[in-house]
């Protein structure tokens, strides 16, 4: 038995699922002042009446990270930056301790300048008087080479028990966001490590044995204990945990294809490439922040269910905002639902309200009240193709690097489209004949995201570079920092690549290592003398987002 | 950060191709550099837009180019992507989307001249030309600077823009007795059509930051203020760097960004540079920094050493006398030019070209009609030791009626002559024909 529970903005949802069949679900409002007691509170409601030690695992999505860091609740970080030569990024917004040290290293990985061991003395001295609670340490080019990270860890290593080195969230290149990210990861690891300690304490206490996996923004889980050195990989993972619900829900496909969460505010759009979620290039954003944490690409729309509706200077006018409920269901102000209402397509509680204030503004505005409805559900899905269109073209333009990609032309062409949320059903026939593609959805969609909080397995992508001429293999998500010999050749270092994800991926509980896969790979030639040819190796690999199992008692219409 | 000139980028390595595996003009030529701008987060800089090229068409060659037997069987996949790159760095301009663009492509193109038998200097088709006669057909015609900071002198722009007095050329560059390709002194100043539009300014090997300085304030600047152009192009060439292997010149990264931030150009197009390792990364980020108008005063390569790179007086003397000489003729081009073209009708020149890459020697007769009216339709002869043999006909952009007949005529009559191909380049109509 899996259990899946996904703690939103408004409710936390849990499900509990065995044999790929969906057995207990439960929907309630979070506590906002004790984020820990509404899990807490959920789990025991899904464990009543059920052999505890029947449960494999507990999965968990939860927005601990991202609340501390958007309501600003996290820890005094000491920001220890080499910045080396280069751009002047100001490095706003890492508060209060920023020390800017001496020494670079390049491109390469080769030490240009060491630093200054006085320097770092005075700097810890001058830390250790502050009301410091965890350090982070970030250098130009430190995937490159990690060596002034590792002796500001060592330096500080009896002094702080959080000490984050940004070499270790990413192997990508970026200076600025590996300076956001390390200073979150350290910001929020002690509001994390409360949050699981308190977690461990209270399965112990119930006896129950089942590992616990986060969820993060890439669809895929970490463990615990590795959430708790990297809790900043957590965050963000409400869209995850919808776009795996959405995965589960619906039947796979190994085509181009959009998935829309239609919500009561806003509308989710992700999309996927021969059946694979389109990520976002280097990471997601968070507070205005860009990170390196790797995140499957969404893009959200002001346009819901509950959508204000209103007429503005003649024109129909949809959202942005959310005034209330919709007036079918109690609310003040009309909404895409009551059109849809009116129309027949979907019930509400009170129809004839919905009914009512669509015929009064049908009349104020000199207009038919079908022709009206339709007029706002019409708008509604255009409005969700423009978007859709508008998101293609940019991912579309993302820069290619070689000839054969560039030629290729492999643009994203959705060829059909899955959907989900209350109006899903009712909207299902008009986005078709607007989009001119087929439309799916699933006939469950309450607890969607619970479901693929549950299901979700464990990613992980890795950065392998092989320098021949240096002599050094290096993975930094991995921390590997090896020597190798100059014989060293790109199929090694495949077969190294796939072999290290396979492990970690072991290490972080997944069962099944096999669905390894090489993103990118090449080699090039490094000519430094006439004694022949060194090599620069570069290879991606990745255990992409996934389903542990389908669910097999799911229903899917199609319009 | 956010940029003060938003800045189009085309940044293509184009990673899977080489002209051999250990040629300098290799895959690993850009991947420091794009290691450089990535881990600098020149991605994430308001402003900075990036553009994947276009692919060049084979119309947008035979506009510039006399390729024998033709363009399809002489440029590869590769180089349609380099033009295309410039083509889209236009695009970037004056199609409104950016203020100035930089198409960081390769291979290069500037030693790409008007006959084409092969590679020369690592170059087969002129990118800059390419791009810029596609964007004076699609958008309008424009009085355009060309200016050539790569180390070796820019022989195939210099071909190209001979005689069109609408595109201004100044190169500057390791003098020709020293470095490939040889040529580029100051007496070269173009056709009748065009005279004194190409500005050589040959430098000793040695010249530092100081020297390039010099240039740039006493020569080129003034000269950029006068001819009035309506776009600047740089033909940005990183191998004046004191690391390029190639080359024999002292210039700094900080000393490219500087030159950069004082010319403004428009468009930057990567030339040469084969100091992949010690000089692109810097270099190109310097030059990506000046151009989005960002500081670039961080951007110091890991060996830079003020006092070891500084110039002699014996090359600051010889760097401030071709600099002034180069300005005198400049100021006197008017009169040089009736000297020069006085009662003649037309003129000619005898040229050697080597395609040093390719193994190929050419020889050819340029002929330039003088007309009052126009910069006058003009001709190429040409064979080459592998017994290929070309007339190339070409009508300015703006023949007048008598120079776009004599040109067709002259097209006709190459008929009877015993050259294995013809080809006529109609700039006037935006048509090309080859037989």
């Amino acid at each position: 038995m899996i259990i899946g529970i996904d703690m939103g903005g408004t409710n936390i949802d849990g499900v509990l699922i065995h044999d790929g069949k969906l057995q207990k679900s439960f929907k309630h409002p979070v506590d906002r002042n004790d984020y820990f007691q509404s899990i807490w509170h959920c789990l025991q409601e899904l464990l009543r009446d059920t052999d505890k030690d029947a449960i494999e695992r507990i999965h968990l999505s939860t927005t601990i990270s991202t609340n501390a860091i958007v309501e600003d609740q996290i820890s005094q970080v000491g920001v220890v930056l080499q910045t080396g030569p280069g751009l002047k990024w100001d490095f706003e917004r890492l508060g209060h301790h920023l020390a800017f040290v001496s020494g670079s290293v390049d491109h390469r990985g080769f030490v240009v300048k060491s630093e200054d061991p006085q320097e770092l003395n005075g700097l810890r001295k001058t830390f250790l008087t502050s009301p410091i609670e965890a350090i982070a340490v970030i250098s130009k080019f430190s995937t490159r080479n990690p060596e002034f990270e590792q002796k500001v860890r060592d330096l500080f290593l009896h002094d702080y028990e959080e000490i984050t080195m940004g070499h270790t969230l990413s192997g990508k290149l970026n200076f600025p966001r590996r300076v956001q990210t390390a200073y979150l990861n350290a910001a929020v690891s002690s509001t994390f490590r409360t949050f699981a300690d308190n977690m461990q304490k209270a399965l112990k206490e119930e006896n129950i044995e089942a590992p616990v996996f986060i969820l993060k923004a890439d669809g895929g889980t970490i463990d615990l204990s590795g959430a708790t050195v990297k809790p900043v990989e957590t965050i963000l993972s409400g869209p995850a945990a919808s776009f795996m619900g959405m995965s589960a829900l619906l039947p796979e496909i190994q085509e181009d294809r959009c998935l829309l969460d239609i919500g009561g505010t806003t509308t989710d759009l992700f999309f996927l490439v021969d059946g694979v979620p389109v990520f976002e290039p280097l990471g997601i954003e968070i507070d205005g922040r860009k990170t390196l944490v790797r995140a499957i690409y969404s893009t959200s729309v002001g346009l819901g269910g509950d959508s204000h509706v209103r007429f503005e200077e003649g024109k129909l006018k949809i959202g942005p905002r959310r005034m209330g409920s919709a007036i079918g269901f109690g609310g003040e102000d009309l909404t895409p639902t009551d059109a849809l209402v009116y129309l027949g397509a979907m019930q509400a509680k009170y129809p004839e309200k919905s009914r009512e204030a669509l015929e009064k503004l049908a009349t104020k505005q000199g207009l038919d009240p079908a022709e009206l409805a339709e007029g706002i559900v019409k708008e509604f899905c255009y409005r969700i193709k423009e978007v859709m269109e508008n998101t293609l073209e940019m991912l579309n333009a993302s820069p290619v690097y070689t000839i054969k990609e560039l030629l290729s032309d492999r643009a994203i062409k959705p060829s059909s489209v899955g959907i989900i949320g209350g109006p899903a059903q009712a909207l299902a026939p008009h986005l078709e004949e607007t989009l001119g593609m087929s439309v799916e959805y699933p006939d469950t969609y309450e607890v969607a995201n619970a479901i693929g909080a549950a299901l979700a397995r464990p990613t992980i992508e890795i950065n392998l570079l092989a320098d021949t001429d240096r002599k050094i293999l290096s993975i930094p998500e991995l921390q590997i920092y090896e020597e190798i010999d100059r014989s060293y050749d790109l199929e090694r270092a495949k077969r190294e690549a796939l072999q290290e994800v396979s492990r970690a991926a072991e290490a972080m509980g997944l069962v099944d290592a096999s669905k390894t896969e090489i993103v990118e790979a090449s080699s090039y030639n490094m000519v430094r003398s006439f004694y022949g040819a060194d090599k620069n190796i570069r290879v991606k690999a990745q255990i992409k987002p996934g389903l542990l199992t389908k669910l097999t008692d799911v229903k899917t219409s199609e319009v | 950060m956010r940029a003060k000139n938003s800045l189009g980028l085309i940044l293509f390595p184009a990673f899977d191709w080489a002209i051999s595996p250990t040629h300098p003009e290799r895959e690993e030529r850009l991947l420091y550099t794009q290691d450089q701008l990535m881990e600098e987060g020149i991605e994430d800089i308001e402003g900075i837009h990036f553009f994947n090229p276009l692919v060049a068409a084979t119309k947008d060659i035979n506009r510039v180019h006399f390729c024998y037997p033709n363009a399809e069987s002489l440029v590869t996949e590769s180089h349609l992507i380099a033009a295309g790159g410039v083509m889209r760095a236009f695009d970037a301009v004056l199609g409104g989307e950016t203020d100035k663009s930089f198409a960081l492509v390769r291979p290069p193109g500037h030693h790409a001249q008007r006959v084409v038998y092969g590679d020369r200097g690592f170059c087969i088709i002129n990118i800059e030309a390419v791009g810029l006669e596609y964007a004076r057909q699609k958008y309008r015609d424009m009085r355009v600077a060309i200016v050539d900071t790569d180390c070796h002198h820019g022989d195939g722009t210099e071909d190209i823009y001979w005689n069109d007095p609408d595109t201004l050329f100044i190169s500057f560059h390791q003098d020709g007795r020293t470095l490939y390709p040889g040529t580029g002194p100051v007496e070269d100043l173009g056709g009748p059509g065009a005279y004194g539009y190409n500005v050589n300014i040959p430098l000793p090997p040695n010249t530092g930051d100081e020297g390039f300085q010099y240039v740039l304030e006493h020569t080129v600047m003034p000269i950029l203020e006068e001819f009035k152009p309506d776009l600047i192009i740089n033909s940005a060439g990183q191998d004046n760097h004191y690391t390029d292997p190639l080359t024999n010149m002292n210039f700094s990264a900080q000393g490219y960004a500087a030159l950069n931030s004082r010319m403004n150009p428009d468009i930057a197009v990567l030339e040469g540079g084969y100091s992949i390792q010690g000089a692109l990364p810097y270099v190109n980020t310097g030059i990506v920094l000046a151009m989005a108008g960002l500081d670039y005063s961080g951007v110091i390569e890991p060996d830079y050493n003020l006092g070891k790179w500084k110039q002699s007086n014996r090359v600051t003397e010889q760097v401030e006398r071709v600099a002034n000489d180069v300005y005198q003729l400049w100021k006197n081009k008017k009169t040089l030019a009736e000297r020069l073209f006085a009662g003649k009708t037309s003129v000619r020149r005898n040229r050697h070209v080597y395609y040093d890459t390719a193994g190929i020697m050419e020889s050819q007769v340029q002929e330039f009609r003088v007309c009052s009216s126009c910069p006058g339709v003009n001709w190429i002869q040409s064979k080459n030791d592998r017994g290929a043999s070309l007339l190339g006909v070409s009508i300015p952009r703006k023949a007048c009626p008598s120079c776009l007949d004599e040109g067709y005529r002259l097209f006709e009559d190459a008929k009877q002559k015993n050259i294995k191909k013809r080809f006529l380049q109609d700039l006037s109509n935006d048509s090309f024909l080859a037989e």
